[in-house]
């Protein structure tokens, strides 16, 4: 066993989400979303607008008149997060408001699969927002159906005999391509790297999309308390890079950096042993999934140069 | 000073909207409806209109686009037709159930399959319950009067809805008719600023549309259908304002064509309205004692309207250009409906179902149809209730 990295303990976020992020929403235990939401928050206070489609949080906020966010929310259907945040910055341009950020909030469903053409409507336009996709990698609030963001291997309850067949929809790489101003991934598992990211976000202009990994317990099958440590494993296993794309060029993000090198990185049994979605996968897929990790640090070295 | 020149029926919705001065219009190209985005994309990138004009991807897009700039507190615009109606249908029912004022045009297109641009109402009538607010001009005169007034009344507190006015593809879209345009400050003093119920530009904490327990979710839809009540007060208020400012009236949710000593009313919607008053002009000079009331505003439908004229007729003839297959004509179904919460002993109502699918009807296909049907009651016998008459020459 190699030795923990040690590192020096990283300073407590900012305390602004005191008093914006409330207790008493109505998530699953473990849920990963409150954890975002707190980094958002240390970030914009209440001056952010999130706007929200079908997803986990249309739920989890509360049911009305409550609201566990202190902060302005539009839900909205489906497939139009991007496209209702592009009127709302229009509008608070227009009215000369400059100190409130639009962010869509979406899952992986609402935006890899039926918000894409207007996700990427949004980004060709380069409309001034945040579109934050936090993926947990199916559609959890209507019962754990596969999106084009699962997994290969992944049991769903769409795919329930033979597991997930096809590779992850990639959808930083697709943003990559619309030409957007910022691109990043993070995890929930890195609070402070996705704080960094979202200050950067919060410092640019045009279109910018963060690709969030967000483990879901009753989802992925694994113990409430196991959250976070998945969401680290997917990480040291190399199969989530945290990177950034800005100005045409990749920056692997520090979290990721020791995983460049191949020998670091953790077997991927490990992040896969500890969910149950992935208990019948075959060790074909096993290796279907190990190849698709080299391939992706491939296309990361090749950005970096 | 106003000035009155030749328009589209495209073009006067379009200089409508830049007197209106939205903040925010989205919108996606669809025939016949483009020449509207089109003109307004050219006032914006000129100057003479500041606005944002998101250019979308979709119709969808282009409604959930002015969705949030409505909630953000901007007054928006977007106009559409068939197809792209239908793919907006999820949004247009938010936009309303969230009670966000906002304006669309609806160039009417008969819906497909097959491949068809001609107008009817099938795309119009098709949005029939989803809480907007819903007008439909005759003219391009009243296109025009009917979108700038849809901003006031949208915007109305007593309202607060969203207003979507129809006019037909081409026949009028297309079609260049002299139209009188008010001026700018008398506008602007008539308008005024923005209103609408609430607004989420970060000011204060708020949340728009989340989970919502089936009582409150009942009592905000009880609140639309008490708006759409008050908005009939307020759409004969805003006709009669804009009648004193602009010179232009138009009687509120129905027009009255020689009405008053009417045996016989066909109840009409839209562009044809103009050859069936041709006809009842013609119908007149032999006798035949016959008016038209049409419907300018089908939601909120104006059945107290159309009591007051249908109640002392002969029998009521309802020209529908669209028709819920299986049943009948839209328009005809309300009438009957609005028309037995007057009374229980109707006239002879009878729907006839034509025009479909953008078909012609002539002045002298109206007149042919209602002198038969007029001859048939007059001689005592039954005109049944249901024709659909396929015009052909
Ligand atoms: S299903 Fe998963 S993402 Fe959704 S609320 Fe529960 S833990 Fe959170």
């Amino acid at each position: 066993m190699s030795a923990p990295q040690t590192q020096r303990p990283l300073p407590p976020l900012p305390a602004k989400a005191r008093g914006i992020v409330l207790p008493g929403d109505t998530s699953c235990p473990g849920c990963p979303i409150p954890i975002a939401f707190k980094v958002l928050a240390s970030v914009f206070g209440d001056k952010m607008i999130l706007v929200i489609p079908a997803c986990c949080t249309s739920v989890i906020l509360g049911t009305y008149p409550g609201q566990s966010l202190k902060a302005g929310v539009i839900h909205v259907p489906f497939a139009s997060a991007a496209a209702v945040a592009s009127g709302v910055a229009a509008a608070l341009k227009m009215r000369g408001i400059e100190d409130v950020q639009v962010i869509a909030w979406a899952g992986d469903g609402g935006t890899a699969d039926i918000g894409m053409a207007t996700l990427s409507g949004a980004a060709e336009r380069n409309e001034d927002i945040i579109y934050i996709m936090y993926d947990n990698e199916a559609y959890m609030n209507t019962g754990i159906q596969r999106s084009s963001a699962t997994p290969q291997g992944a049991w769903t309850t769409t795919t329930p005999v033979l597991g997930k067949l096809e590779p992850k929809k990639d959808v930083a790489k697709i943003m990559i391509a619309h030409g957007v101003p910022y691109v990043a991934t993070a995890s929930i598992a890195y609070p402070h790297d996705f704080y960094q990211k979202l200050m950067k976000a919060k410092s640019i202009k045009g279109f910018r999309f963060i690709h969030l990994h967000a483990p879901c317990p009753p989802g992925w099958r694994f113990d409430p308390m196991y959250t976070v440590r998945i969401a680290r494993l997917a990480v040291e296993t190399g199969l989530w890079i945290l990177y950034e794309y800005h100005n045409g060029k990749l920056m692997l993000s520090p979290p990721s950096q020791p995983y460049l090198d191949p020998s670091k990185r953790k077997p991927i049994e490990e992040y896969l042993k500890l969910q149950g979605r992935f208990r019948k996968i075959t060790p074909e897929l096993i290796k279907a999934i190990q190849q698709h990790v080299e391939s992706n640090w491939e296309w990361i070295k090749k950005m970096m140069s | 000073m106003p000035m009155k020149i030749a328009l589209t029926g495209n073009y006067a919705v379009a200089y409508a909207v830049k007197l209106a001065k939205p903040q925010v219009i989205a919108a996606y190209p669809i025939t016949p409806q483009t020449p509207v985005v089109e003109k307004l994309s050219e006032f914006v990138e000129s100057g003479e209109l500041k606005a944002q004009m998101i250019r979308v991807e979709s119709e969808h897009s282009a409604l959930a686009a002015c969705l949030g700039a409505a909630l953000a507190g901007a007054r928006v615009f977007t106009a559409t037709s068939s197809q792209g109606l239908l793919y907006m249908h999820e949004i247009i029912h938010w936009a309303s159930r969230v009670r966000a004022p906002m304006v669309m045009a609806v160039v009417s297109r008969t819906i497909n399959a097959p491949w068809n641009i001609w107008p009817d109402h099938s795309d119009f009538l098709d949005q029939r319950d989803a809480g907007w607010v819903m007008a439909y001009a005759m003219d391009n005169q009243e296109a025009f009067d009917l979108t700038l007034q849809a901003f006031k009344i949208s915007e109305d507190p007593e309202v607060y809805l969203p207003v979507m006015v129809g006019l037909e593809g081409f026949v009028l879209g297309h079609t260049a008719m002299p139209v009188e345009i008010p001026d700018e400050k008398d506008v602007d003093a008539w308008l005024g600023e923005r209103r609408q119920p609430y607004v989420v530009d970060g000011s204060e904490p708020i949340g728009v549309g989340g989970l919502t327990w089936p009582e409150d979710t009942e009592d905000m839809f009880y609140g639309i259908q008490q708006a759409m009540e008050r908005a009939k007060s307020a759409i004969k208020r805003v006709d009669a304002e804009y009648g004193k400012l602009f010179g232009r009236s138009y009687g509120g949710l129905i027009q009255c064509y020689r009405c008053e000593d009417a045996k016989y009313i066909a109840v009409s919607m839209g562009a044809w309205s103009g050859e069936l008053m041709e006809s009842v002009n013609m119908l007149r000079d032999e006798g035949y004692p016959i008016g038209v009331a049409r419907i300018r505003f089908y939601r909120p439908f104006p059945h107290e309207d159309l009591w007051e004229v249908a109640r002392s007729a002969r029998a009521v003839f309802v020209f529908d250009r669209a028709i819920s297959f299986g049943s009948w004509g839209q328009i005809y179904a309300d009438l009957v409906a609005g028309l037995l919460l007057h009374t229980n002993k109707l006239p002879p109502v009878m729907d006839i179902v034509t025009g479909i699918a953008g078909v012609h009807v002539s002045a002298e296909d109206f007149y042919a149809m209602i002198k038969k049907l007029i001859e048939k009651v007059e001689s005592g016998h039954n005109i049944g209730y249901f024709e659909w008459v396929r015009v052909r020459r």
